[in-house]
């Protein structure tokens, strides 16, 4: 991430919020710039077996170990085909890194706080609970994510 | 203040912060048999130290709330509100009266007489006086309370490592330093913090060190020992750990090469990161010497006390290892010099009668050894008795009476081990409770150390306890499995054994699970890939058994391949995986790989190979597989007679023990008294048919197998002698009809193998509906028994 990002980043009002926006099948979804440490493209994932099937497994980052989660598997939706391309957005939570798996990384998009609302009652609960919000755009429904919900999902079940 | 009672303040004041918790949940959920014990350990400790210390008022307190914390846990009372409330008032009177410790270094003046009467009415609702302290060593306690076996969890400890990483950084602050020039003495304990005043023994000194500088500027102890924090060195050593993959990544590139201009700098490079890996991993180090600090007024206290003439002796106190280990040795080893000093060492007397030195020893003792840490605790005193531990363990119902019977008295005295296990007949104010080994035991085995104990009754006991040196960097073999490599700590690695295609037979299998046969005993195998579900792959014609040692089981951990032995810079697994019983952590291999580090205590969990129950079924596995193997050779090829007897399936007897194959004509077969008798070589031979539906005059001549047993012989009439194969007799069904000891597979054909010993007795009239051919010369003698082993199954 450039360093005139993040100092956007920190400069924003508190009326507005960045998001780093990303695609799962047909839905974009965003999370707050300030959690993502960076964007990696497809990365050598090492497997931990008997972990949970949205644990994809671990990385390595520059000596850091990194838990590669599979956001499309964590959100139920059908995996990806074998050769698709997958993105890693690493995120820094609780003094530890997970990289979300997902199809396609996006700009990183500017959304006043008013702009966010509530998630409708009829989205699947999974996505309710991991989902803070809705931003209506131009290219359709934005969905928030909040990086704590997501890991708090019941992955064992999952 | 005295160092003792700055510790004891620091240790107790961190154990009841978190003890009123612990009391408030157990009288939520009173079943939790964890809390109750850990509580019980506290107010036990607490106790045991205020001894040597001389609070008595402390002691009085203490020793009531544990009598009744006691009866808890024996089941003889239950949890009630009112009990937990006398409870939590004795924890009240002791915080109170700590505080005051702290404050003037004296007990307060007070009256905890009615508390103590409270107390002690709940023992009396239990029907059993307190105990009187005595100092009788190594007597059997009455009324022992019964716990359930709580399995201890076995963990490798090297997540302890993932703790340091964030554990608080322990510089004292401005303010503190500000309290100790103003009141050096009393205000040193509230400066310190429990963590950081435990790992430094030199503290006091370097402290003052720093207060010279501060009030005067003079250089004093300071300029040769600087105070660093831990979380710095942690991180030091993490980066030293990645310069060092870095290191081993461009290794591998340049060794690849020939003639690379790199070569040069990288060697340089790799000599340079060796030597800093080194430096690092010193700074961490401290000599053991500073856990020992304390024993020696512990054990001439404990001697003043009890009137017992006890020396300590200490060797090796420079050995360096980890401060991380260092803390975590500190207990147990306290709490096994006071084992050795309260139990082991008699009294003078009884030394004497024994024709021993009047003055007891023990010895303590430390050497590095590989990489680990070997620290022995030696005493000459009384030893422990095998057989009393064997009765106390069978009235525990720890192991079955029969098992416990045949068990080596170096295996019985492991269950010293096991949580409230003492038979110490009266509880002193010391020791005797039963609370101790099991808590040096999971102290140890937190930090993936291993303890044994051995004793000679009469003549003292040793424990040896092996740690390794440091747990952020640890020696692993890398073993490899279904296309994927893991890391196995090497401490937890007895040995290896390479199994080849002709070895299989020692493979036994006794219910479902696999052993297989290691010199004397019956290692249970766990195999890697189905523990962990992985995908099956081509079968492998040989494989390699890791011998693991977890606590007192064994197990193989059944593998493809086994690489090499590497120091691996051990990584946490992350929140999401940390449940995952089967891996202690992660590391990144020379190439860049993350690699799983197995741990073996979870692996021995998972795959239930470590329990009591366990292993009393192994022993019992043991003894079937044993008898199994005399009766049916195993899997040993041996040759195999086959013969038709008019049944569907083919008859087989094993060729060992046949004496001839004969063919006798109609009309040598003389029939008497209802049995086929003929003439064979000067003697009358039964002959009775493998069939009893046979006719044996319908076919001349008639082929005759003939068993012999020294001077007895019996001949078994088939029809048709069909072939001789070799064959392994390896049963795998029982047979319902008499006369057949089960079905086993041979030559690729379920075939029934005979049971000779029927014949015999068949022949001899034993059986109902055939007369006697009493051409014995010996009748009472049993004929089966020298002439089938077969028949032993």
């Amino acid at each position: 991430m450039s360093p005139a990002l993040l100092d956007g980043a920190v400069a924003a009002s508190t009326e507005q919020m960045e998001y780093v926006t990303f695609r799962l099948a047909d839905q974009w979804l965003g999370i707050p710039v300030m959690v993502v440490q960076e964007v990696l493209i497809a990365m050598r994932i090492a497997r931990v077996p008997m972990a949970p099937e949205a644990i994809a497994g671990f990385l390595n980052l520059r000596g850091q170990i990194v838990t590669a989660i599979d956001l499309r598997t964590t959100l139920r939706l059908p995996s990806r085909e074998a050769d698709a391309e997958v993105m890693n957005v690493v995120v820094r939570h609780e003094s530890e890194l997970f990289a979300f798996m997902v199809d396609e990384v996006g700009d990183v998009v500017s959304v006043p706080n008013d702009a966010v609302q509530p998630t409708p009652a009829t989205l699947d609960l999974r996505w309710r609970t991991a989902c803070t919000g809705i931003v209506r755009r131009d290219g359709g429904l934005l969905l928030v994510m909040s990086v704590h919900e997501v890991l708090r999902l019941d992955y064992a079940s999952g | 203040m005295d160092d003792l009672l700055r510790d004891f303040l620091t240790e107790s004041g961190e154990n009841l912060g978190k003890l009123d918790n612990d009391i408030v949940e157990l009288e939520r959920n009173p079943g939790d048999v964890a809390r109750l014990n850990s509580v019980f350990r506290t107010i036990h400790t607490i106790k045991g130290t205020c001894g040597f210390l001389g609070l008595a008022r402390l002691e009085g307190v203490a020793h009531a709330a544990e009598n009744v914390l006691d009866s808890l846990r024996a089941g003889r009372l239950q949890v009630q509100a009112d009990l937990i409330g006398d409870i939590l008032a004795a924890i009240d009177t002791i915080k109170f009266v700590l505080l005051r410790l702290e404050q003037t270094e004296t007990e307060p003046e007070g009256d905890d007489a009615p508390l103590i009467a409270r107390l002690e009415t709940w023992l009396a609702l239990d029907g059993r006086s307190a105990p009187a302290p005595d100092a009788a060593p190594f007597a059997a306690m009455p009324n022992l309370p019964v716990l359930p076996n709580i399995p201890t969890q076995v963990a490798s400890g090297i997540p302890l490592a993932a703790a340091a990483s964030v554990a608080p950084v322990l510089v004292p602050s401005t303010s503190a330093r500000a309290d100790a020039l103003a009141a050096p003495e009393a205000s040193a304990f509230v400066a310190h913090d429990g963590a950081e005043h435990r790992d430094n023994r030199r503290d006091g000194l370097d402290r003052r060190g720093q207060a010279d500088l501060v009030s005067d500027g003079r250089p004093g102890l300071s300029e040769s020992t600087l105070r660093v924090g831990v979380d710095v060195l942690d991180k030091l050593m993490n980066l030293v750990g990645e310069l060092a993959l870095g290191r081993n990544q461009l290794l591998q590139l340049t060794t690849s090469q020939e003639e690379s201009p790199f070569a040069k700098p990288v060697q340089q490079l790799d000599r340079v990161t060796t030597d800093l890996l080194e430096a690092v991993m010193k700074t961490r180090m401290q000599p053991i010497g500073n856990a020992w600090t304390k024993l020696p007024r512990l054990v001439r206290d404990l001697s003043q006390s009890s009137g017992k003439q006890i020396v300590l002796s200490m060797h090796g106190a420079e050995t360096d290892l980890d401060r991380q280990i260092l803390q975590a040795i500190q207990d147990p080893l306290t709490h096994m010099v006071r084992n050795s000093a309260d139990h082991g060492i008699e009294t003078a007397v009884a030394r004497r009668a024994a024709g021993k030195p009047e003055q007891g020893t023990i010895r303590l003792s430390a050497h590095h050894e590989g990489g680990h840490v070997v620290i022995e605790i030696a005493d000459d005193g009384a030893g422990i008795n095998a057989s009393r531990v064997r009765r106390k363990a069978i009235e525990r119902g720890l192991v079955k009476a029969d098992v416990a019977e045949a068990m080596p008295d170096a295996q019985i005295l492991r269950y010293i081990f096991e949580p409230g296990f003492s038979t110490a007949e009266q509880v002193t104010n010391v020791s005797g409770r039963g609370v101790g080994m099991d808590v040096v035991r999971s102290n140890i085995d937190a930090i993936g150390g291993t303890v044994e104990l051995s004793s000679q009754h009469g003549r003292g006991t040793t424990v040896r306890i092996k740690i390794p040196l440091t747990l952020a960097i640890i020696s692993a073999l890398l073993v490899g499995t279904a296309g994927e490599s893991f890391a196995v700590p090497q401490i937890g690695i007895v040995e290896l054994v390479g199994v080849t295609e002709e070895q299989r037979g020692l493979v036994e299998h006794v219910h479902g699970a696999q052993f297989y046969r290691l010199r004397d005993t019956l290692l249970p195998l766990v195999h890697l890939r189905t523990l962990l579900r992985l995908e099956p792959c081509d079968v492998q014609v040989s494989y390699n058994i890791v011998v693991c040692q977890v606590g007192e089981a064994r197990f193989g951990l059944v593998v493809e391949h086994v690489f090499d032995t590497q120091e691996i810079v051990v990584k946490p697994v992350g929140r999401l995986i940390k449940h995952l019983q089967a891996y202690a952590g992660c590391t990144i291999t020379g190439d860049g790989r993350v690699i799983m580090i197995l741990d073996t205590g979870g692996i021995a969990t998972l795959a239930n190979v470590a329990s009591n129950e366990t292993r009393d079924e192994v022993e019992r596995a043991a003894h079937q597989a044993a008898q199994a193997r005399a009766a049916a050779q195993a899997d040993a090829k041996e040759s195999v007679l086959l013969f038709d007897a008019g049944y569907p399936a083919l008859q087989a007897v094993p060729l060992s023990l046949v004496a001839r194959l004969e063919e006798f004509a109609l009309s040598s077969l003389e029939e008497a008294d209802g049995r086929f008798l003929v003439q064979y070589r000067g003697a009358l031979m039964p002959v009775v048919a493998a069939n009893p539906d046979m006719d044996l005059r319908a076919m001349d001549p008639r082929p005759v197998i003939v068993f012999s047993d020294r001077n007895r012989t019996l001949g078994v009439a088939v029809n048709e002698i069909r072939d001789i194969v070799e064959d392994s007799l390896h049963l795998q069904r029982r047979a319902a009809r008499p006369g057949v000891l089960g079905i086993a597979v041979i030559a690729g054909r379920a075939t029934e193998v005979i049971d000779t010993d029927h014949f015999l007795r068949q022949a001899n009239g034993e059986l109902p509906g055939h007369a006697a051919a009493n051409i014995s010369d010996d009748p009472g003698r049993h004929p089966a028994a020298s002439l089938a082993p077969v028949a032993a199954a």
